[in-house]
């Protein structure tokens, strides 16, 4: 790999850009395509720049068929919204990262979203459907809400859900949720947007403490992230007659 | 393979661990300090492989290796083909799996296969 390929790759993740590197596996020849713009001893190849392209508009890394090119994407992080500097966030933002989330906290309330409580996260202070405005959650954005309070979770999760962010949770209770429910309804929210929230928050495995429940939510954000098949399987059908082999 | 030893981290966390931004801006600093250093990343698997498609790892002239590119049971074979690539410059495709002469030695215990790409980086 050159060098200024090299560069490139990293200067186009720092600034968090997707990007597509071709390789000619036999020749070792080389093409990045970062935003409209290619560089490399491959460009000016169409095969390659075709390749590139399709790649950064699927997602997806691979060899091409028949050829000997190779193509990989960098995709900008994944990003994580939580909402609620809370204990199960202490937990959870830590956990995220080290999935590869960018995550950023919101918290209007200054003594809970303190530098200490949350070093190295970025930490917004805004009223949180302001504060999740800005950050314009795109498909690639999960969208965590954990305060408990109506008024810190509601205005949130409206601007969430109505954006494509992959994954929408909110924590609390069954009860919890059907009295959110009907404030999102009355706040003029249909059903199938309210439908796309996670509610109670996390798969249900049992989790008690904030670590745990923090390790459902993340497993349940990975399965919507992936389409993981739902973890219960409808029962197999009977079979036709018995004694039928299996 | 016990000739390979993880360098020294820098990262943040565990030192084991590194995501492929960090592998790839880890070569950098490894280039400016004046190391050789070689990079394979996986391009192809097959079956139930560790890694997925993708996955980088790096190593220097010494063997300093920091990323992955299976569980760890092809990384020694690997290093000493980037050692190779680092000598003459030129890239390697490599094919680990089951069905491979090797197997016993550098087979996958996950009964997968996995196709690795070798590449010095230039200075």
């Amino acid at each position: 790999m050159k060098r200024e390929i090299l560069d490139r790759l990293l200067e186009g993740q720092k600034a968090k850009r997707p990007l597509a590197l071709v390789t000619d596996l036999e020749s070792g020849r080389q093409l990045l395509l970062d935003g409209g713009e290619t560089l490399g001893e491959l460009a000016g190849d169409a095969a390659a720049e075709a390749a590139a392209a399709r790649a950064l508009d699927s997602e997806k890394s691979g060899r091409l068929p028949e050829s000997s090119l190779f193509v990989q994407v960098f995709m900008p992080p994944l990003r994580l919204v939580v909402v609620g500097a809370v204990h199960i966030a202490q937990a959870l933002v830590p956990m995220a990262s080290l999935a590869g989330y960018d995550v950023t906290v919101i918290d209007p309330r200054q003594a809970w979203a303190s530098d200490a409580r949350f070093p190295d996260v970025k930490i917004a202070d805004g009223w949180p459907d302001e504060a999740l405005e800005a950050l314009a959650p795109d498909r690639r954005t999960a969208v965590v809400t954990l305060t408990h309070d109506p008024k810190l979770d509601d205005p949130a999760l409206i601007t969430a859900l109505n954006g494509p962010a992959f994954y929408i949770a909110a924590l609390g209770s069954t009860r919890t949720h059907a009295k959110r429910r009907e404030r999102l309804l009355a706040a003029g929210l249909g059903e199938a947007q309210i439908a796309r929230i996670a509610a109670p928050a996390g798969l249900a495995i049992g989790a008690r403490s904030p670590a745990e429940i923090a390790v459902s939510i993340l497993a349940q954000m990975t399965a919507a992230l992936r389409g993981a098949p739902p973890l219960v399987k409808a029962a197999p059908p009977q079979p036709a007659r018995e004694g039928a082999p299996a | 393979m016990s000739e390979s030893r993880m360098s020294e981290s820098r990262m943040t966390g565990s030192p084991h661990y590194a995501d492929a931004n960090e592998v790839l801006a880890e070569a950098r600093r490894w280039l400016d300090e004046g190391r050789s250093v070689a990079m394979a990343t996986v391009v192809a698997t097959w079956g139930s492989s560790p890694r997925p498609v993708g996955s980088q790892l790096i190593v220097d002239e010494r063997q300093n290796m920091l990323g992955s590119v299976s569980g760890g049971c092809i990384e020694g074979a690997v290093v000493q083909e980037a050692g190779s690539a680092m000598k003459d410059g030129k890239p390697r495709l490599l094919t680990f799996g089951v069905s491979d002469e090797d197997a016993w030695s550098v087979g996958l215990a996950c009964g997968g296969s996995v196709q690795v790409y070798v590449e010095k980086l230039e200075g």
